[in-house]
């Protein structure tokens, strides 16, 4: 159903598109678009789950517990640390080989999905950088505060989530916008797990046209979902400097 | 004066190299395509089409340098000049032709559907299921003229890995040539062919870029020497137990 509604989109854009694209693009243009939007969805559900997740990772790392501390640091430590192809290759070929058996019926759902596999990887790489960039932000705000907040009796959680937090956002914000667009690149690396993302149909479409043109359309969708991105970070970067005028 | 000296000595460095690459000739195979070519352990490229590529040499009194390529960046690395010819199993397609040249064939080609025993799907019914092919290949390029281009079809970048995924149970069916097939099914148990040998009247040839002709002619007769001396038949024989050609 879902994916039935997204052929219907990427036909409409085609048909829309068809006075400019159909001399270019010609039959190529569907494919183009599902790819775009399979890289999109994957880019927007894997940036919005690795933001909340960097949020819980940045507070297991500045708990102070060693528990929680440890925890936190190996996983950005590893996932900062290795290429993103190689973590997609592990997990995917890697963990996928235990098959069923090794992997349980439950785990094996998950695992057997290359869309799955792509959107768990993309989301923890994320979430390591994005956990980092939101550490350096807090490393720019006062103690002080924090000390304040402790001492009027506002719980440690509360005391990050409501007032260390949104500064930190605030500061960190033009890290995290290089950081998604930095994303939306390592996204095409997915096309090798057999994810039919942006990338992986432009080399399907280039394996029967040796068109070099190919790479060029997929470079422009790509700038201009750079382009999207970029709207967004600068939305939200105005807001914020509202409310810091206000 | 030393800059002109230098540069000098670097265009007559260029000039020598490019007067030796002309002598030997350079040939590119995708060393992830066993039993046709593979890289062994050690990093040396082995088998049939090597073995070809190199009798053809030797009928040809041609020194020859075989590397190793990606396969989808296969026919650009030859369009620019990284070497002479493809002998790597490429199917003669018409897709093909309209960027590069082609010898006579040197052997036929059939594809095969693998899945594992008990898969109930028939070829009309191959649409239902996930089908697995290497990217760029006939074998993916027919499931993609047969069930469509938004079936639900996985492309890999080598054909190991589409069958490693079909042996994990990740996709239900694979497509690809029918001799890998046979020995990968063979060395596998529990799976089997959906379709065996389907005729799309595919001939493998070897790729060279446009307008050499000269070289088409030479690998041409190559071809029909190592044939009326028996090289070929012996190492068709040596790999297949048959002559393939």
């Amino acid at each position: 159903m879902y994916q039935d509604l997204k052929f219907w989109v990427s036909d409409t854009i085609c048909a829309g598109l068809s006075p400019l694209a159909g001399p270019l693009l010609g039959k190529a243009c569907p494919r183009f678009i599902d790819g775009f939007l399979v890289t999109t969805e994957l880019l927007a559900l894997a940036c919005g789950i690795g933001f909340f997740l960097a949020i819980a990772l940045t507070f297991a790392r500045m708990s102070g517990r060693t528990v929680l501390v440890w925890p936190a640091q190996v996983f950005v430590y590893v996932f900062r640390g290795t290429p993103l192809l190689v973590q997609l290759w592990i997990i995917y070929f890697g963990v996928g080989s235990l098959g069923e058996q090794g992997l349980g019926p439950f785990l094996w759902t998950f695992f057997k999905n290359p869309w799955l596999v792509g959107l768990l990887v993309l989301t923890l790489n994320t979430s390591a950088y994005v956990s980092e960039i939101f550490r350096g932000g807090l490393a720019n705000i006062e103690r002080g505060q924090m000390e304040a907040a402790l001492s009027i009796g506002m719980p440690w959680l509360r005391a990050m989530r409501r007032i260390m937090l949104p500064q930190a956002i605030r500061i960190a914000w033009p890290a995290y916008g290089n950081e998604l667009i930095l994303m939306m690149k390592g996204s095409a690396l997915i096309s090798t797990i057999t994810v039919m993302d942006l990338m992986g149909q432009t080399r399907t479409i280039f394996a029967r046209n040796f068109d070099l043109n190919t790479y060029l359309y997929a470079a422009i969708l790509y700038l201009v979902l750079a382009g999207c991105i970029s709207a967004f970070v600068a939305v939200f970067e105005r807001r914020f400097r509202h409310d810091t005028a206000r | 004066m030393k800059i002109r000296l230098l540069a000098v000595g670097l265009l007559a460095g260029g000039l020598a190299s490019a007067a030796s690459a002309q002598d030997v000739l350079r040939i590119a195979t995708e060393g992830a395509y066993p039993p046709f070519n593979n890289v062994t352990a050690d990093g040396e490229l082995v088998g049939f089409d090597v073995e070809i590529a190199e009798a053809l040499c030797a009928a040809m009194e041609r020194n020859c340098e075989i590397v190793a390529q990606d396969w989808d960046g296969i026919i650009p690395g030859l369009v620019n000049d990284k070497y002479d010819a493809i002998i790597a199993s490429m199917s003669i397609t018409e897709e093909r032709k309209q960027a590069i040249d082609f010898s006579a064939p040197y052997y036929s080609n059939y594809l095969s559907v693998v899945a594992a025993d008990g898969t109930t799907a028939t070829l009309e019914e191959l649409a239902e299921v996930s089908i697995g092919a290497q990217r760029s290949t006939t074998g993916s390029q027919w499931a993609e003229d047969t069930y469509g281009s938004r079936a639900d079809i996985r492309l890999y970048d080598t054909n190991p890995a589409a069958f490693s995924d079909l042996s994990a149970g990740r996709v239900e069916t694979v497509v690809a040539d029918f001799l890998p097939a046979a020995e990968w099914v063979s060395a596998n148990q529990g799976f089997g062919f959906v379709a065996e040998k389907i005729d799309i009247a595919d001939q493998i040839g070897i790729g060279v870029r446009k307008g050499e002709d000269a070289l088409r002619e030479d690998l041409n007769s190559a071809i029909e020497a190592i044939r009326a001396d028996g090289t070929y038949q012996t190492i068709s024989v040596k790999y297949f137990g048959i002559d393939i050609f």
